[in-house]
């Protein structure tokens, strides 16, 4: 093999990876100091303020603290599967992320350097497959437990994300009907092509997209599965350490991964405001991907906000709004958009 | 290099499907099950069949045998370990796995005969209707669509009557 392959496939894409997971892994770390602080700041608190400047380091200490704690494992819990089961949200999150555009690419020293480890042609439904392994994670870690509150924790998650994975991947074929791609750089080309992002053109499947967003990643108004007022924590009762840590990280790492989707799907990526129009020209200032980041951080902030605000629902409730109306409504977005799309075409000739 | 990454998969698959009709714990076994689809998955993959690769993740892995465990849960759990070894049906399967080795050996011995041509060839058609998912809408939506449709229906009536027969017992 030829050195200048050996780089163009096998060096930059390892370099790609590393940038991604080093960069996602701070801003896990650091998302959980951020929603200490903005809870903090919704309850008028000033949230953490002890380890270093405005309690900057706290992630830190945090993580260390983590490392040392001992490793509790209950004596009836299924070993294997119980050491397994925290690990599997980080690998779902983090294949997931591979296929994220965080920008149009550039070429250094005569090389491609996209800013997308891998653009295949099923991308978008290769993101939604590989982030549905997460509730295994779930289901899994509350079963291996062998206890009561994590069982029902694990058959409350499993049932939620099932449920709502649907109402999800309607809204999500509704937008791939006007991108006529699966690619998430094709995706983002299309809204270029249209002068809009794709909230405009699809504003109830994006509000129906961003209840699904929360409810997949089992953040509050839809934390059932760890609901603590009645379950303890749920499925993650019996995990201490860094076994522990993993589910909360993974929470984490599961909601970058959604903001990343919600951001390529209905934000347009990496491109400005009316990417046609001359009167946005002056934003290219801003690179394509610190738009995307930027845009991205707004979703995390978003998922902050809520559950600062919202109160949790009950399980029936949670049931209720996912099959008897995000999924009808889903249904009826799709069907809209393909008639809208025929009579388009149509009076397009 | 494909072949090695064929026969990589390969052993998974079958190393993982044969750990999983041995387990008696009825949760190890589907676990291993989610492994036999991912390997099975990846090989789609190798064949350039992305499209099935993704839907076998998304429907199997994701969706059915998440159900399995669900069920495995909400029945006694108490019975779980106590699952039989063979529940004493080892004749009958002894003679249905011998039925299906050699179907499936005198399937591939008439098949060798034949094999399609080369992957050239496939890879010119892929390229001229666009990528792995409008050659198959294309074809499901033109070509089969009478057949996609009687599917779909069969789906919906076992559907109805799955929720049917459960209703009755609540």
């Amino acid at each position: 093999m030829s050195t200048e392959l050996l780089i163009q496939y096998g060096v930059i894409p390892i370099i790609q990876i590393l940038v991604v997971m080093i960069v996602v892994l701070t801003v896990v770390a650091y998302g959980v100091y951020a929603e200490r602080k903005i809870l903090a700041f919704i309850h008028s608190r000033l949230g953490p303020m002890r380890v270093g400047p405005w309690g900057l380091f706290q992630p830190i200490a945090d993580g260390l603290k983590l490392l040392m704690k001992e490793d509790l494992r209950p004596s009836v819990a299924d070993s294997l599967i119980f050491v397994m089961a925290p690990a599997i949200l980080m690998l779902a999150a983090f294949s997931a992320l591979t296929m994220v555009p965080f920008g149009e690419g550039t070429t250094m020293f005569g090389y491609e350097v996209p800013y997308v480890i891998a653009d295949v042609n099923i991308g978008i439904l290769a993101m939604l497959a590989l982030s549905s392994l997460s509730v295994y994670a779930v289901v899994l870690g509350g079963w291996s437990s062998n206890s009561k509150y994590p069982l029902i924790g694990a058959l409350r998650g499993a049932a939620q994300m099932v449920s709502y994975e649907v109402a999800l991947a309607f809204t999500v074929v509704a937008t791939l009907m006007i991108a006529g791609t699966m690619s998430t750089v094709g995706i983002v080309e299309a809204q270029r092509e249209l002068g809009a992002w794709f909230f405009i053109l699809q504003p109830v499947g994006f509000v129906i997209f961003v209840i699904c967003m929360v409810a997949e990643t089992n953040r509050l108004p839809f934390d059932l599965p760890e609901a603590e007022t009645e379950l303890v924590s749920g499925y993650f009762t019996e995990f201490s350490g860094m076994r522990w840590a993993f589910y909360m990280l993974g929470e984490y790492a599961a909601m970058i991964v959604m903001s990343c989707l919600a951001v390529t799907l209905y934000l347009g990526g990496w491109l400005r405001p009316f990417p046609n129009s001359e009167l946005t020209a002056f934003l290219d200032v801003i690179p394509g991907p610190l738009w995307f980041v930027l845009k991205g951080f707004m979703f995390m902030y978003f998922f902050m906000w809520i559950r600062g605000t919202y109160p949790r629902y009950r399980y029936d409730q949670l049931m209720t709004i996912g099959w008897k109306v995000l999924i009808p409504i889903s249904i009826a977005n799709l069907f809209f958009t393909g008639i809208i799309i025929l009579l388009v075409q149509a009076a397009a000739g | 290099m494909e072949l090695l990454f064929f026969y990589i998969f390969a052993a998974v698959i079958l190393g993982s499907a044969v750990m999983m009709v041995t387990r008696r714990n009825m949760v190890h076994a589907v676990v291993w099950m989610v492994i036999t689809f991912i390997g099975v998955a990846s090989l789609y993959i190798l064949l350039e069949a992305e499209f099935l690769a993704a839907v076998q993740i998304l429907v199997y892995t994701g969706g059915i045998v998440v159900l399995f465990l669900f069920v495995i849960m909400l029945v006694n759990l108490g019975d779980i370990y106590q699952v039989e070894w063979l529940h004493r049906q080892w004749l009958p399967a002894l003679l249905l796995a011998l039925l299906l080795v050699t179907e499936i050996g005198f399937m591939v011995w008439v098949g060798a005969q034949d094999v399609p041509a080369a992957p050239e060839q496939s890879e010119a058609i892929l390229r001229g209707l666009g990528g792995n998912v409008e050659t198959l809408g294309m074809a499901l939506y033109t070509d089969f669509l009478l057949p996609f449709e009687v599917a779909s229906m069969l789906l919906l009536v076992a559907m109805i009557g799955a929720i049917y027969l459960a209703k009755k017992r609540v």
